[in-house]
């Protein structure tokens, strides 16, 4: 038998900007366990809940992390909405669709710049940040803000975005689709990325079942788990179907999210077709007085916002559970047997984002 | 084998020009309703705090006794929610971004009956 060695990778480490720690234990170039910490940038939001308003806690929840802002901030509003039983109106559904989907997109371009810089292609990240900056300009000038949205209210949307912009933002998206097209298919067919992939990174539909996969992670492995078939905001008035793959590896899971960043532009488009004119928000009277969990699809997969209020203007108890932390015991399970020089790839195509980890 | 399929994207990479801006000469345009710098008109301001008791960060400081109104610009995450809760509305937000600074205390702008 060999002997064991213990790599410490992390909590600063060439493959994410952001801390996360792994101790890997190895025989030779195998690893056969790797051991996690987080915790190294911990922000204690969930204990702000019991000292700020439950209206501006919006504010708060949206900054949870900067590629997932919007769906956060929609979570929390639909909860709190729930407790409340406030009826949004249809406008405010569609716009928090339109603004969630663009996120999708800027997040999942942002993730394949950086996976190609994972795998040592540094031109192809420049490029895909220079698409991503189409869709940056786009939330720009209809939210005010470039990454944070801050669009989201208890009880609707803050800005409305008008028809002939809208018109626009589709005309552009179908542009971007087209350069994306170009970009994508370095990714699909490029000989050097699918050797690295390909095979790398197993886990199969039972494992990512029993280890409670959620988003990209399991929809490669061929596990159908989409939150947007549930039906929350606009969802169940547009024809969304989860994209799945078979294969369960690293390549997998990229051809999930760039098939993703096509359904989205293609959502956007049914939702500026069908959205109705009317209000855009509703008065929010009374305090929250109950408890609810609210299930949201974020680029990396299932978020479960948990809010319990006490029939005061401050909450009792909020609670997010987060995509990444859920992928983590996957994480683990996919690195046992695979050679340390895998390592990198493997956790960039899982995705972790470790500000919504540690919020 | 194909060949000269790098040379549609070079000619057009050299017609082109760069995708990025060059900073210094040619500035970074905002839109209208980019959430930047809060301003306050301090004539208008009555010191009643609401927005530093509000400000999720805590950026604002108010003191009714001394009329004073002070913000760190380096705290305020530009949530606009100071704006919002305003009575007299003498917040605003500018379309841009306040300035970089090289120390920290540099980012706190006070206004006070002595000027700012």
């Amino acid at each position: 038998m060999a002997h064991r060695n213990i790599i410490p990778l992390g909590p600063q480490h060439p493959v994410l900007l952001e801390p996360i720690h792994f101790d890997l234990v190895t025989e030779d170039e195998t690893v056969v366990d790797a051991v996690p910490s987080i915790s190294y940038v911990h922000r204690g939001l969930e204990r702000l809940v019991e000292k700020r308003d439950f209206n501006d806690f919006v504010h708060v929840a949206d900054r949870i992390c900067g590629l997932c802002s919007i769906q956060h901030a929609m979570g929390y509003c639909q909860a709190v909405e729930a407790v409340m039983g406030i009826e949004v109106p249809e406008r405010a559904l569609y716009l928090r669709t339109i603004w969630a989907e663009l996120g999708r997109i800027h997040s999942h371009i942002f993730w394949l710049g950086v996976a190609a810089d994972g795998f040592g292609y540094e031109s192809l990240f420049m490029q895909s940040m220079r698409l991503r900056e189409v869709v940056l300009d786009i939330i720009e000038e209809t939210t005010g803000a470039r990454i944070i949205f801050g669009v989201c209210k208890v009880g609707g949307v803050r800005r409305d975005i008008d028809p002939e912009t809208l018109k626009g933002i589709v005309q552009r998206l179908t542009t971007l689709g087209v350069d994306l097209e170009e970009l994508t298919a370095v990714f699909i067919n490029d000989y050097g990325i699918k050797h690295r992939l390909e095979g790398v990174g197993f886990i199969s539909k039972e494992d990512a079942y029993t280890l409670g996969c959620v988003g990209p992670l399991a929809r490669a492995s061929g596990f159908d788990t989409d939150m947007r078939t549930i039906g929350y905001a606009a969802y169940p008035h547009l024809d969304v179907e989860p994209m799945l793959e078979q294969s369960g590896d690293c390549y997998g899971r990229c051809l999930v999210r760039i098939r993703e960043i096509f359904q989205s532009i293609d959502l956007i488009r049914q939702a500026a077709g069908k959205i109705p004119e009317g209000p855009i928000d509703v008065k929010v009277k009374g305090t929250p007085n109950g408890e609810y969990f609210s299930r949201v699809e974020q680029p990396r997969g299932e978020v479960i916002h948990y809010v319990k209020g006490n029939g005061s203007k401050f909450l009792q108890r909020f609670r997010v559970r987060v995509p990444t932390f859920t992928n983590i015991p996957a994480m683990i399970k996919i690195m046992k047997g695979s050679q340390v020089a895998d390592i990198p790839n493997i956790i960039i195509t899982l995705d972790p984002c470790i500000s919504c980890t540690e919020r | 084998m194909k060949s000269f399929t790098m040379a549609k994207t070079v000619i057009e990479n050299l017609l082109k020009g760069p995708a990025t801006l060059m900073y210094p000469q040619r500035k970074r345009t905002f839109t209208a309703i980019t959430r930047g710098k809060i301003e306050n008109e301090y004539p208008k301001c009555i010191f009643c705090g609401l927005c530093s008791k509000r400000c999720p960060n805590y950026a604002i400081a108010v003191s009714k006794e001394k009329k004073e109104w002070e913000i760190d610009r380096l705290k305020c995450c530009m949530c606009n929610l100071c704006v919002d809760v305003c009575p007299v509305k003498c917040l605003s937000t500018d379309n841009q971004y306040s300035p970089p600074v090289t120390e920290k205390k540099m980012g706190i702008q006070k206004l006070g009956p002595g000027g700012s």
